[in-house]
């Protein structure tokens, strides 16, 4: 009988994926809303203890190969997981499994039970998509499954109660598919150049060909269509409207992990498939990224202070964050990798946190708009204390889990001696400051319009994982073994490797 | 000609002429797939990209006009440019391309020759594009098969079939372009002859894509464009009264877990997710019974997403 327990942790990678991707065709096939919702949670937050058992399997630096079809790489696909695997494997199954929780409840008010069926099933194929994308070792694998999670992005962006959410949806459906493109003709030359598929392979075979222009062409390829996808500045065109139209909780998970997952997708194939010193080197991928996302940070953050839509507000902060981990790497070095990794997993958790309390009072207002918000601490006091607390999270204020990404990412930029770069980080971080205020400003200090005077507190399915997310934020700020810690060790692992 | 085909297609306001060069384009794209031994691709080029497509593109298009409206130029500077850039990378790339067809490429020598000697001894089925697809690569597959899924979740979410009632429940619409169809007698004819061949043809090729060109890919497009046929001849209420929609809902679903269920056997078997030689005590019989099984897992998730997707925009333009 001992047997099967260490069959069942060796089958883990592979069932880690099953979970979600079975439980959709499955729900799929109800009618009724409610059971497919039990269904989808019961699936997301098995999930998510999966990933708990693979991150303390790998937990101090190890590494778990699983061979899908019983074939050896390089003929065979394989799965790799190691830490920095396992801490996005969390960020998408925990994340997901706490909006899946609160979908339920935010789904009622505008769908009927068949779609919300459909809708759940889109919603965990999304994720499994996501967790396929993030286990495997094989780039071709990569895109397979990327095909899947932008399909089921789209279709969720597009079912937002506004038409505008259509449009939305086929811009970013026109701009994930130059990417998809470009990502595959990237792997298409490799293959080209080496023969093989693999990641590990790839990394081996690809050195003697370094000064090959075919393999050139397949870095620049690679570049565009991942900055595409992960909406890095000036490539950020879609996310905004993407996030105000996509349809009230949806947008906490896709803030939380698809733009995460894709950067997760840049770091490995950056720094694992094509190697720093091709990387940042022959190509001076740094000379680049640094200008852009440094760019990048400040245009949206300012943005993002002028406007008047709460989730447009966020939208914006999104892509000014996402230059924040964009020039963690490109500071290449200890401290900027560790906080890119780092505010991988904080600003998920912050930024889906904000969303969601967010969709707590949009549930009841019926509008995101700043206006229709005012006074809402007042009505809603524990949403907006959780918002609260994510908000200034989010700004970098000590003890929260902010603080201790921006904190490496300084500390990265003063190692280099870039101390224009660090006063910047600072002066983007008043920017913050600016736009959290704001809108808590708002929220508290205006008097709420009587039409919403009456409002009463968010239901709890929904105010509980709101919660959650913001002790966490508080948790991480203080207890960084799992964040910081872990991601110093991926770092000189990652620089390690070159 | 593709060129030829690609420009006109982007300068013609008339947007029937326009579908039915992309049917041509993809005709044409299938015939390239031949020449370069890909026959596979080539079947399902044509199933798909000539036909159904075509079609799908055609019930749209019942629905919006045919008509392309005018509209104001826009900035095509900046789009123009980076259209350029990227050509420019590709033939950049290309300089230092091994030439077409070198034995000796990178391609040729280091996973492929496993692939071509041993996996007859391994896998079993004398086409090697099975053994890949469906073995070595069947992960890949799975994952593929999980797109045509998704995608179909996503017509039916954004289109809203299913909710609303099928042809058959409602009413009898006043004026069925779709039926005076059945007026055509040459068309009908035709269709009599071709029908049953074709849907005898699927199932063919499923069967036998472990020895010849074929699968479940290719195998479903076939038998849906065999039912859109008929569906196209007859009435979309016909059609739907031998496959009712909302049981036909189920089916991409169950393709999808038939395919997952043989890699979950496998694990139980003592195996890896997929590894269908632990299937059975004999690792040819378990691969080659894996095999047919998860090509009939995609054959009947791609017909039922082909069919389903048909109907739904069928119902929409009635």
């Amino acid at each position: 009988m001992s047997q099967i327990p260490s069959q069942l942790v060796e089958q883990l990678p592979a069932i880690q994926l099953l979970l979600t991707l079975l439980a959709a065709p499955i729900c799929s096939m109800f009618r009724n809303g409610d059971l497919s919702w039990r269904i989808a949670t019961v699936a997301s937050w098995a999930s998510v203890a999966c990933a708990f058992a693979l991150l303390h399997q790998v937990w101090g630096g190890g590494s778990i190969s699983y061979e899908m079809g019983g074939w050896p790489p390089p003929w065979g696909i394989e799965v790799v997981i190691d830490e920095l695997t396992a801490i996005v494997l969390l960020l998408v199954t925990l994340f997901g499994a706490l909006v899946m929780t609160a979908l339920r409840e935010s789904l009622s008010s505008i769908m009927r039970h068949q779609r919300q069926s459909l809708y759940y099933t889109t919603f965990l194929l999304c994720m499994a998509s996501l967790i396929g994308i993030t286990i495997t070792g094989d780039a071709f694998n990569v895109f397979v499954f990327l095909e899947i999670s932008s399909l089921a992005t789209y279709t969720l962006i597009a079912r937002g109660r506004d038409r505008r959410a259509l449009t939305a949806a086929f811009r970013y459906l026109i701009m994930g598919t130059i990417g998809a493109t470009f990502i595959l003709i990237a792997i298409g030359f490799m293959y080209m150049l080496t023969g093989t598929l693999n990641m590990a392979d790839l990394s081996e075979r690809l050195p003697e060909h370094y000064d090959n222009k075919v393999l050139h062409a397949s870095f620049a390829f690679f570049t565009i269509g991942i900055a595409l996808k992960v909406a890095m500045f000036p490539l950020h065109y879609w996310l905004p409207n993407a996030y105000t139209y996509s349809p009230k909780a949806t947008t906490a998970f896709l803030a939380a992990t698809a733009t995460k997952v894709s950067l997760y997708v840049m770091i490995r194939f950056i720094f694992d498939v094509y190697g720093v010193e091709f990387a940042f080197g022959q190509m001076q991928l740094g000379t680049l990224l640094v200008p852009l996302s440094i760019a990048g940070i400040l245009v949206a953050s300012l943005t993002a202070v002028f406007q008047d839509d709460a989730k447009r507000l966020l939208a914006w902060s999104s892509v000014a964050q996402l230059g924040y981990m964009a020039l963690g790497i490109a500071l290449l070095n200890a401290n900027g990798l560790t906080s890119a990794v780092t505010h991988m997993f904080n600003h998920a958790m912050m930024k889906a946190g904000l969303f969601l309390a967010l969709a707590t009072m949009i549930y009841r207002t019926q509008s995101s708009s700043l206006a229709s918000l005012s006074g809402i601490g007042r009505t809603m006091p524990w949403t907006t204390g959780a918002f609260a607390i994510l908000g200034i999270g989010l700004i970098g204020v000590p003890f929260t889990a902010g603080f201790i990404s921006k904190w490496y990412l300084v500390s990265g930029a003063l190692d280099k001696d870039w101390l224009p770069v660090a006063v910047l980080l600072i002066i983007s971080s008043l920017m913050a400051i600016a736009y959290i205020g704001k809108m808590l400003d708002v929220m508290y200090f205006k008097p709420a319009p009587s039409e919403f005077a009456e409002i009463k507190e968010g239901p709890k399915s929904m105010l509980i994982p709101c919660w959650i997310f913001a002790l966490l934020t508080l948790y991480f700020g203080i207890d960084t073994r799992l964040t910081a810690g872990l991601a110093g060790r991926v770092a000189s692992n990652l620089l390690g490797a070159s | 000609m593709l060129v030829a085909t690609v420009f006109a297609i982007v300068k013609l306001d008339h947007l029937m002429t326009a579908v039915m060069l992309m049917g041509f384009f993809s005709l044409l794209s299938s015939c390239i797939f031949m020449i370069l031994d890909a026959v596979d691709v080539a079947f399902t080029e044509a199933a798909v990209g000539a036909g159904a497509s075509t079609i799908f593109i055609l019930a749209a298009l019942a629905i919006v006009g045919r008509k392309s409206k005018k509209k104001r130029r826009e900035k095509t500077i900046l789009p123009l440019i980076i259209v350029t850039c990227t050509g420019a990378l590709l033939l950049y790339a290309t300089l230092d391309m091994p030439y077409f067809g070198t034995p000796d490429a990178p391609v040729h020598t280091h996973v492929a020759p496993r692939y071509l000697l041993e996996s007859g001894e391994e896998v079993g089925p004398p086409n090697i594009v099975t053994s890949v697809l469906a073995s070595y690569r069947g992960y890949d597959t799975f994952g593929e098969a999980g797109v045509v899924f998704t995608a179909f979740i996503g017509v039916l979410l954004l289109l809203g079939a299913g909710t609303r009632k099928s042809g058959l429940e409602r009413e009898a619409p006043p004026n069925v372009k779709v039926e005076s169809m059945r007026q055509k007698i040459v068309l009908r004819e035709v269709a009599d002859l071709l029908i049953a061949p074709v849907l005898v043809f699927a199932l063919y090729v499923q069967w036998h894509g472990d020895f010849g060109p074929g699968g479940g890919f290719q195998a479903g497009v076939i038998f849906a464009s065999a039912i859109i046929l008929y569906a196209l001849i007859y009435g979309i209420v016909p059609a739907q009264k031998i496959l009712p929609p909302r049981k036909l809902a189920y089916f991409p679903g169950i393709g999808l877990l038939l395919y997952a269920l043989v890699g979950v056997i496998a694990m139980f078997k003592g195996g890896n997710f997929l590894a269908y030689g632990a299937l059975m005590a004999d690792p040819h019989d378990g691969q080659h019974y894996g095999i047919l099984a998860i090509e009939l897992g995609i054959g009947i998730t791609v017909a039922a997403v082909m069919i389903n997707i048909f109907f739904s925009l069928s119902e929409r333009s009635l």
